[in-house]
């Protein structure tokens, strides 16, 4: 009855990396926009950049993954539980993929194209407009408040499942073994 | 009204006539005139420009050697890409524009390099600092102006433009591409 169907390694393994990829990256991003004026600063948006376009591309990644791959089945769970979690799934994959837009698209508009590693340099889709740029950075912004909440209700919900309800929900995407 | 048009063509006449008769080109339009720049900060090309310019210059294709010029950059009206950048540029460790309003190029000799391309050499100041420098540029005729357009290197470690954090070329790269557009109407032409 305790046969634990878990996720892939490789699907376990992605959401470990990206979940600790963008709470960093959250935390650099807050960090950063209140800095004064200084060559660290620079440095540090650039670096708060690449790991926006790395976050990106591990999510096209993750998702090419999650579509060929069948997910295990659900815990037993009352109903709403089940279409809860579904619900912030959902979401959370919709915020993994218009953060980095959104951050794309607020560098392109202030100005500030953005140079992968200092290397690859991505397109600019829109051109510099300064009132588009702080109207993007609100949404920027306002995206991420709305991504922490839900990686808290989405990481208390796994934790409950753990503690409290003692079944398989949060094992089945713990790494090892 | 007869007059006028008749006169008006003698003139346009004159103009067309331009190569043949050496003309000088004295008369600089301002207000066409545009100093811009390209530099890089963490790799990431970044334009500006300097919204006021003034200039003066005296130029004839026929005796390059004998033209002249200045330019004159007011440095406080940089457009250096955002705000932020405008605010810190001004500062002690830039151009410290208190100090040092303005940025000057004086002429010390123009030649030709063929194909309506010549090379002006001069003395730059920038920050109390001057420097030789010498910029390619290209002469063309629009109409009965001269358009000079232009561009050089300029290492911003020379005039110590970014001093102490910012001395560090691994933020801010230290060449500094600069483009300059200007347009002249011929000298006798100042009226007009």
């Amino acid at each position: 009855m305790r046969q634990t169907s878990r996720y892939t390694p490789t699907a376990r393994a992605l959401h470990w990396l990206m979940a600790l990829g963008m709470i960093g990256t959250f935390a650099v991003g807050i960090y950063m926009h209140d800095l004064p004026l200084s060559p660290q600063k620079l440095q540090i948006y650039s670096w708060h950049k690449w790991a926006g376009v790395t976050l990106f591309l591990l999510l096209l990644a993750r998702l090419a993954w999650r579509i060929t791959h069948q997910p295990p089945a659900p815990v037993a769970m009352p109903a709403w539980q089940k279409a809860a979690a579904e619900g912030v799934h959902h979401l959370l994959y919709l915020l993994m993929l218009a953060i980095p837009l959104s951050g794309w698209l607020m560098s392109s508009a202030k100005g500030f194209q953005t140079v992968y590693f200092g290397v690859l340099p991505i397109p600019d889709l829109i051109g510099k407009n300064p009132e588009l740029g702080e109207l993007l950075k609100t949404a920027h912004m306002g995206l991420n408040f709305f991504m922490i909440a839900l990686v808290a209700a989405h990481a208390a919900a796994a934790v409950k499942h753990h503690f409290i309800d003692k079944d398989d929900t949060l094992r089945r995407m713990l790494p090892g073994r | 009204m007869i007059k006028q048009t008749l006169s008006a063509a003698a003139l346009a006449a004159a103009f067309i006539a331009l190569p043949a008769q050496a003309v000088e080109y004295g008369t600089v339009q301002v207000e066409k005139t545009q100093v811009a720049f390209t530099y890089k900060q963490m790799n990431v090309p970044i334009d500006g420009k300097f919204k006021k310019t003034a200039a003066s210059i005296a130029f004839d294709p026929a005796k390059p050697q004998a033209a002249k010029a200045t330019l004159e950059i007011d440095l406080a009206s940089i457009d250096a890409g955002s705000q932020e950048a405008n605010d810190e540029v001004a500062g002690k460790l830039w151009f410290n524009t208190k100090a040092f309003p303005k940025a000057t190029f004086v002429s010390s000799g123009v030649k030709a390099l063929g194909n309506n391309r010549f090379e002006v050499a001069g003395k730059l100041t920038i920050k109390g600092k001057t420097q030789d420098a010498t910029a390619p540029f290209t002469f063309k005729q629009d109409g009965a102006n001269g358009v000079f357009d232009g561009t050089f290197t300029l290492k911003r470690a020379d005039f110590a433009i970014g001093e102490g954090m910012w001395a560090d070329f691994g933020t801010v790269a230290n060449e500094i591409q600069i483009k300059f557009h200007v347009v002249a109407a011929p000298a006798a032409a100042a009226k007009k």
